[in-house]
């Protein structure tokens, strides 16, 4: 890190593809890919929403394999890297060997946060293929900080070069984020991450937060396109964190460009904070459950909040998306 | 009539609730459990009951092996080859709850009735055996092009193994889809839940058919399964009528574990136990009706 204080890993061709309904295509991508690789980003992500094999009907099918457009990214580079995402339980050690033969270099595995003994394998498999690798515990809200410690320390044991607080439900505000990168800063010696949600407007300020206690990856989206109301925006970070003295190292036009010229033309609808996505910051919802969650109540003739507040009662943790129909079911028969 | 005598290998969690399943069954005798940890309660408990112990593993099984004719390996994927060439050579029958899977799989309503003379059959895994009948039983109906479960366990229920290896889940799994369930392409997903109290088990499978129209048919046949799985799994059931829109179906499971051993939410490891168990039993019977033929 010569010229910068820390890593913006932008997420738009992954998070992004829940927006999308995981319906990517390869012009979308190499157009995103070229745009990112020119203003300086060093890493972004290219994979299924929810990660490698997550191309499913529980989750949505990919329009275009997710390998095919891993490639395409990666011939656009000429010096960004590029990540995936690798969820043990869906993906497995071969989606990422795959990966990894047409041009993934990082490997972010993700579990819940209170999971992180199911990745041991996937991270050694990281490691020894030579990638940056990194740990995600998702849903970080959900557990306290000595557990988050806990299970931030087995990735590192494992070989995670990164471990990520991930703020998968939009539910943290700034100073629960301030804690929990301060801890594992305290606690740990491998880097620090923080990917954040927007579902209660607060996305920025706690990627801020997470730089401010020590976060040195922090990632966001172009325009935000992300599941629930959109991640960070990259374009914004820019901006803030040049004002701020830091050093980002991406160019703040080129990255607007290709934020407003690119992204902007194809996504679905703009990412807000809506009732529905507030409700999942609010009761603790995984953003990705959103357009699922849409779709049910409407099939149920039912409130989506009431939908969204009894999956967070029920604790419902990432990849559950065939809960949300059995609770829409549920509360239409009552 | 004569009850089959069995053996358990292994004295873990999964050996201990077996102990308990066997004991309710009408064809199956235990008469001995081994393990390799003198202290390990599952040992303790046996010996309670009244079983023939071991610390020797399958060596110590050997030694007696005129008091079973089929054995429960309840050990490790690691260890299975090994127990297994050992019992097989002397003509038992080996029932595989590891991830092994050396032998051909086996889903009590859809294949036992064509594994009696196989020397080792494998239970493949508890989501397998949860959704498997389901697909089977969609399939019966209409030809089923791809077929994807999603089996959600409570993190407390899902051991050090199947942490360890959990690629072994979903790639085991998806493999039994298609061999056993009869999809043309089969997906796997597992998903940890840590929520306390701990939630039950849960199961979705999603399926595509390969025509429309047969909706009444499949709804019908899907009931016919759960039924015939009850019947050695009683807190199996669904939770909410299957959604079917064009090729589409999903069915949505719950297994409710009977609370032997395990407690009831561990309904992955209940079926496990439940249907080796209806394995083993009813290879017995069979056992018993062709030795009654051969002496007409």
């Amino acid at each position: 890190m010569t010229n910068h204080n820390f890593e913006i890993v932008d997420v738009t061709l992954r998070d992004g593809s829940h927006s999308m309904r995981h319906a990517f295509t390869k012009e979308q991508v190499r157009k995103t890919a070229r745009g990112l690789d020119q203003a300086g980003v060093n890493y972004f992500e290219v994979s299924h929403g929810d990660g490698l094999g997550g191309s499913s009907m529980q989750y949505g099918k990919s329009k275009v394999n997710e390998l095919e457009l891993i490639e395409t990214a990666a011939a656009e580079c000429s010096q960004a890297k590029i990540s995936v995402l690798l969820i043990p339980g869906i993906g497995t050690k071969k989606d990422l060997t795959e990966a990894v033969k047409v041009g993934a270099n990082m490997v972010r595995v993700a579990t819940h946060v209170t999971e992180a003994d199911v990745a041991k394998q996937h991270i050694e498999l990281g490691r020894e293929l030579g990638l940056k690798t990194v740990g995600f515990l998702m849903m970080a809200h959900m557990a306290p900080i000595e557990k988050l410690v806990e299970q931030a320390k087995l990735f590192e044991s494992y070989g995670a070069e990164v471990v990520y607080v991930t703020d998968s439900a939009g539910a943290l505000l700034p100073h629960e984020v301030t804690e929990r990168i301060t801890a594992l800063k305290n606690e740990l010696s491998c880097e620090i991450g923080f990917h954040g949600h927007n579902n209660l407007s607060m996305a920025m300020a706690n990627t801020v937060a997470a730089v401010q206690a020590g976060a040195t990856y922090i990632d966001g989206s172009l325009r935000a396109l992300g599941a629930g109301s959109g991640n960070t925006q990259t374009e914004v970070m820019v901006a803030i964190f040049e004002k701020m003295g830091y050093q980002t190292g991406i160019d703040l036009y080129k990255i607007l460009d290709v934020a407003n010229d690119v992204v902007a033309k194809f996504m679905p609808r703009p990412q807000e904070v809506t009732g529905s996505s507030l409700m999942m910051g609010y009761s603790g919802v995984y953003s990705s459950f959103l357009l699922h969650t849409e779709k049910a109540a409407k099939q149920f003739k039912i409130d989506e909040r009431d939908v969204l507040v009894e999956l967070g009662k029920m604790q419902a943790v990432g990849g559950q998306e065939d809960l949300i129909y059995e609770v829409a079911a549920n509360i239409a028969n009552k | 009539m004569s009850k089959c005598k069995v053996a358990i290998l292994g004295s873990g969690n999964i050996g201990t609730d077996l102990m308990y399943k066997i004991e309710r069954s009408d064809a199956l005798e235990l008469t001995m459990v081994a393990g390799v940890d003198p202290d390990s309660k599952g040992l303790r408990l046996a010996k309670e009951r009244g079983y023939l112990t071991t610390i020797k593993s399958v060596d110590g099984l050997l030694e007696y092996s005129d008091n079973f004719e089929m054995v429960f390996d309840a050990t490790s994927a690691k260890m299975h080859q090994f127990h297994s060439d050992k019992l097989t050579s002397i003509g038992k029958q080996v029932l595989d709850l590891t991830p092994a899977a050396i032998g051909p799989f086996v889903v009590p309503p859809v294949n036992l009735n064509q594994l009696q003379t196989e020397p080792n059959v494998n239970l493949v895994t508890c989501g397998g055996q949860a959704t498997i009948p389901i697909i089977h039983a969609i399939n019966r109906v209409c030809p089923v092009s791809y077929a994807e479960i999603v089996a959600t366990i409570s993190s407390s229920s899902a051991g050090p193994g199947t942490r360890a290896n959990i690629d072994e889940f979903t790639e085991t799994t998806a493999n039994a889809i298609e061999k056993v369930g009869g999809a043309k392409k089969g997906k796997a997903i597992i998903i940890l839940n840590p929520a306390e109290p701990p939630v039950l088990m849960r199961d979705t499978i999603h399926a595509t058919v390969e025509e429309e129209g047969k909706e009444v048919e499949i709804l019908h046949s899907i009931k016919d399964m759960v039924k015939e799985v009850q019947a050695y799994v009683p807190g199996y059931r669904m939770n909410t009528e299957p959604q079917i829109s064009g090729k589409e179906i999903s069915v949505f499971i719950e297994v409710e574990g009977a609370g032997d051993f395990f407690p009831t939410y561990s309904g992955n490891l209940d079926i496990m136990t439940a249907a080796a168990t209806r394995v083993a039993n009813q290879l017995a019977l069979q056992r018993t009706d062709s030795a009654k033929e051969g002496v007409k």
